[in-house]
C-alpha cells in the first residue's frame, strides 16, 4: 500500500481499514471479527510463553512429566495407603492420575490467566490489541504440559489395564472443554480484577490449595455423603474429574443433575467473567 | 486530498480518585468508599477531575507529516494514547483511514530470555506485522541493527546499545499507511537519534501519513509540514511548523525561567501541598534567564501547605542540556523534619558557581515527603524552569582561555597540585 498514487483514495475503497475511536460503550460486546484479525498475535503470545517456560532449565520439558509423577506418588502413598481414601471400582493410582491431570491444567491456567494482564503491563500501556488475547493465551499454554502428562495417564492405565469401556471415551474431550471454559471464565474475571486490586495475586494460591480437596482429585465422589456431593458439584472441576473417570476409565456414571450444575456454573463464570473483563478493559491502561 | 485522520471534539477526563485507588489495595478502596459515604457533602472535593484533553479537533490529510508539541501535561501523550486505542476518550470521536502503526516506545514486549531472532518475531507481531512479512524482512532487520553475530543469543546478554539498535530496527521496518509516533527520538545517544530522524524523514518522504509527538523542536521543524500546539488539553495553535514552534518558544508555554500558578486549584499538588511559583534568581534575588557560570544561582520554589500533615520538603532534579540528570538535591534541613504547618513558603536552593556546565539547564521541581522505599512527591512539575548558563570567557572559569567545546554535565573549578620530579 505504501507509495500508492496520491489522490487514488478519493473514492473510499472497500479495502481501506477505517478505525473508529469512540468513548467506551456501556454494554461491551466481543468483536469476533477483530479477534480473528489478531489470531496471529494470539499464536505469538502462546509461542512466547511456551518458549520462555523451560528456558535455562536443564531437563526442560521433562518437568511436564516429573511434576505429575511426583505429586501422584505422594498422593498414592499418603491418601491411598495411609488414609485409605474411597476409590470406587477403580485402582487408586488410576484415580489419582486421572484427577491430577485436569486439576494441574486448571491450576496453571487460572494462575496464568489471572496474572496475564498485569504481567503484560508494559504491553498494555504501549500497544493496542484485544486484551482478551492475554487470558486466552494463558489457558492455551498449559495445554502443552497437559498433553505431555497424558502419557503418564496412559502408562498408568496400561499398568492397571483400566481401559475405556467403549465409544463413551469420545466424550472425554467435552469434559476437558468444561475445564477450559471454567478456567478462562474465572481467569477473565480475576485478571481484570487484578489490574485494580493486587490482592488477587495473594488470594489465588490459598484458593488453589484447597481446590483439589473440593474437586475429588484424590477420592471418588460417590463414596462421600450425599449432602456433600451436592455441595461439591457447584465446583465445575468436580464434574470434569468425575466425567473423566467415567469416560476414560469405566468409573461410575456421574449424576446428570450434578454434572448439569457444574456445566451451568462454568458457563455462568465464562459469560460473567467476559462481561466484567470487557467492561473494565477500557480503563486497563489508565489503572495498571 | 483525502483525510487520513479526523478528530472531532475529543476529550479525556481522569478522576484523580481513580489514580489513588489504582495504586492501593482493596482495603484502601473500602476505606475510601466508607469515607465518602460518611462525608457525602465533601464528595466533590474528594474526587478532583482532570481534563487531560478537552474538545480537541483537527484533520490530517493523507501523506501529511504533522507534529504535536506542548509542555508536559499539555495532553500530547493522552492524544496519542487515544488515537492508538490504548485508552478510550471520555467524549468525542476520531476516525483513522488506513493501516495504523503505532510506536510509543521501541522494543515493546521484548523478552530478555528470548534470542534476538525470536524477539524480532515477537516485537514485530506485537507492532502489527504478519509473521510472513517479518520472515521476509528478517535479513534486512538484522543487517540494519548490526547484530548478526548475536542474533541467536538471548537479548538479556546484549549491551544496552545493541538492544536499542535491534529494537529500533524492527520498528523502522514497520510499513503502515499511518504512523503514530511518540518521543521515540528522546532515547538513546545522539548517534541513535540522528538515525531515527533520518528514518523518520524517509517515512515522511515516502508519502505516508505521520503524527509525531516530540519535545525536540529541531526535529519538529525539520520533519513536519504542520505543527499542532497543545496546552492544558486544548489546541492553542495549528499551522505551519516553523511558525508554531517559534511562537511556542517565545511564549511562556515553552519552559522559561519563571513559572507561577496563580490559581491554587489548578496548581500542581495534592490536598497537602501545592506549588505556587518557581523562579531562577541571581544573588540579589532578581529573576534572571541566564546565569554567569562563575556566580551562584538560586532556584526559588514557592509552595503552599494547605493543612497540617506529614513533614514535606522541596526537592530539585537538575538536568543538563542533553536532558540527562546532572544531580538531585533536596533540603535536608532540620526545619523540614517537623510536621507541616499550613502557610506559604518560599525556599531557595543555591547552586554554587563553577558547577554547572554552559548551556540550557532545566529543573524538575517537587515537594516531597519521606516515604519508604521511595520519596513521595506531593506536588511535582517536570521541566518547571530552565535557564542558560553562560561563560563570559574572561579566562577565570574552568575552561581558562580555551574557547572550544566543553562536554560534561558539570564543570567544576578544581584545585590542582603539581610536583616536578
Amino acid at each position: 500500500m505504501i507509495g500508492a498514487p496520491e489522490g487514488s483514495t478519493l473514492v473510499p475503497e472497500a479495502s481501506t481499514r477505517v478505525t473508529v475511536i469512540r468513548p467506551a460503550s456501556r454494554w461491551p460486546r466481543l468483536d469476533i471479527r477483530e479477534l480473528w484479525h489478531y489470531r496471529e498475535l494470539l499464536g505469538t503470545f502462546v509461542w512466547r510463553d511456551i518458549k520462555v517456560r523451560y528456558k535455562q532449565t536443564s531437563v526442560g520439558v521433562a518437568w511436564a512429566l516429573l511434576v505429575p509423577v511426583f505429586t501422584a506418588v505422594v498422593y498414592i502413598v499418603v491418601f491411598g495407603k495411609f488414609a485409605k481414601f474411597p476409590r470406587g471400582n477403580l485402582k487408586y493410582p488410576v484415580v489419582v492420575v486421572s484427577g491430577l491431570l485436569p486439576m494441574t491444567y486448571f491450576i496453571s491456567s487460572l494462575t496464568g490467566s489471572a496474572a496475564s494482564v498485569v504481567s503484560n503491563g508494559p504491553l498494555v500501556t504501549k500497544v493496542y490489541f484485544p486484551r482478551v488475547l492475554l487470558p486466552i493465551a494463558a489457558v492455551i499454554v498449559p495445554a502443552v504440559d497437559f498433553l505431555l502428562g497424558m502419557t503418564v495417564l496412559v502408562g498408568v492405565m496400561a499398568i492397571y489395564s483400566s481401559w475405556p469401556t467403549g465409544p463413551i471415551a469420545l466424550l472425554a474431550p467435552a469434559f476437558l472443554l468444561l475445564a477450559v471454559v471454567a478456567a478462562l471464565g474465572l481467569g477473565l474475571f480475576l485478571s481484570a480484577l487484578n489490574v485494580r486490586y493486587r490482592d488477587v495475586a495473594y488470594a489465588i494460591p490459598v484458593f488453589l490449595q484447597v481446590l483439589p480437596l473440593l474437586s475429588g482429585v484424590m477420592f471418588v465422589l460417590d463414596h462421600i455423603p450425599q449432602k456433600w456431593q451436592w455441595v461439591l458439584s457447584v465446583n465445575p472441576m468436580t464434574a470434569v474429574i468425575s466425567g473423566w473417570r467415567w469416560t476414560l476409565l469405566g468409573g461410575a456414571t456421574p449424576d446428570p443433575a450434578r454434572t448439569a450444575i457444574g456445566v451451568a456454573v462454568a458457563v455462568l463464570l465464562f459469560f460473567g467473567g467476559l462481561a466484567y473483563f470487557r467492561s473494565t478493559e477500557p480503563r486497563f491502561a489508565d489503572t495498571i | 486530498m483525502a483525510t487520513a485522520i479526523t478528530v472531532e471534539g475529543l476529550s479525556k477526563r481522569y478522576r484523580l480518585g481513580q489514580y489513588r485507588a489504582a495504586y492501593g489495595t482493596l482495603r484502601d478502596s473500602i476505606a475510601l468508599a466508607a469515607r465518602r459515604a460518611t462525608q457525602r457533602h465533601r464528595e466533590h472535593h474528594d474526587d478532583p477531575e482532570l481534563w487531560a484533553l478537552k474538545d480537541v479537533s483537527f484533520d490530517v490529510a493523507e501523506g501529511d507529516v504533522v507534529g504535536v508539541i506542548g509542555r508536559n501535561g499539555a495532553g500530547k501523550s493522552t492524544l496519542l494514547k487515544i488515537l492508538t486505542r490504548i485508552t478510550t476518550p471520555t467524549t468525542g470521536r476520531a476516525e483513522i483511514r488506513g493501516r495504523v502503526g503505532s510506536l510509543l516506545e521501541v522494543g515493546t514486549g521484548f523478552h530478555p530470555e528470548l534470542t534476538g531472532r525470536e524477539n524480532i518475531f515477537l516485537n514485530g507481531s506485537i507492532l502489527g506485522m504478519k509473521r510472513r512479512e517479518i520472515g521476509l524482512k528478517l535479513p534486512e532487520i538484522i543487517d540494519f541493527a548490526g547484530v548478526e553475530k548475536f542474533i541467536d543469543t538471548p537479548v538479556k546478554r546484549y549491551s544496552s546499545g545493541m538492544y536499542v539498535r535491534l529494537a529500533f530496527s524492527v520498528a523502522a521496518h514497520l510499513e503502515p499507511e499511518i504512523l503514530l509516533v511518540d518521543e521515540v527520538l528522546a532515547v538513546g545517544d545522539s548517534e541513535f537519534q540522528r538515525r531515527c530522524l533520518g528514518r523518520m524523514e524517509d517515512i515522511g518522504a515516502s508519502g505516508r501519513t505521520v503524527l509525531f509527538v516530540s519535545h525536540n523542536m529541531q526535529a519538529m521543524t525539520q520533519l513536519c509540514d504542520r505543527v499542532i500546539l497543545l496546552d492544558g488539553g486544548q489546541v492553542v495553535e495549528d499551522g505551519e511548523s516553523s511558525e508554531v514552534v517559534a511562537h511556542y518558544l517565545q511564549s511562556g508555554l515553552g519552559t522559561g525561567s519563571n513559572r507561577t500558578w496563580p490559581d491554587v486549584a489548578t496548581a500542581p499538588g495534592d490536598d497537602l501541598v501545592k506549588l505556587r511559583s518557581v523562579r531562577i534568581v541571581d544573588e540579589h534575588g532578581k529573576q534572571v534567564d541566564a546565569a554567569d557560570v562563575r556566580q551562584r544561582v538560586g532556584v526559588e520554589v514557592g509552595f503552599r501547605v494547605l493543612r497540617d500533615g506529614e513533614p514535606v520538603f522541596p526537592k530539585l532534579k537538575v538536568l543538563d542540556r542533553q536532558g540527562a540528570v546532572a544531580f538531585n538535591v533536596m533540603d535536608t534541613g532540620e526545619r523540614w523534619r517537623k510536621p507541616s504547618v499550613p502557610g506559604d513558603y518560599v525556599s531557595t536552593a543555591w547552586i554554587p558557581g563553577n558547577l554547572l556546565n554552559e548551556g540550557l539547564t532545566a529543573v524538575d521541581v517537587s515537594i516531597c515527603s519521606l516515604g519508604s522505599p521511595k520519596l513521595f512527591p506531593h506536588a511535582a512539575e517536570r521541566y518547571a524552569v530552565a535557564f542558560h548558563v553562560q561563560d563570559p570567557g574572561l579566562g577565570d572559569s574552568s575552561r581558562g582561555e580555551y574557547q572550544g567545546q566543553w562536554t560534561g554535565a558539570v564543570r567544576p573549578l578544581l584545585e590542582w597540585t603539581v610536583e616536578r620530579g
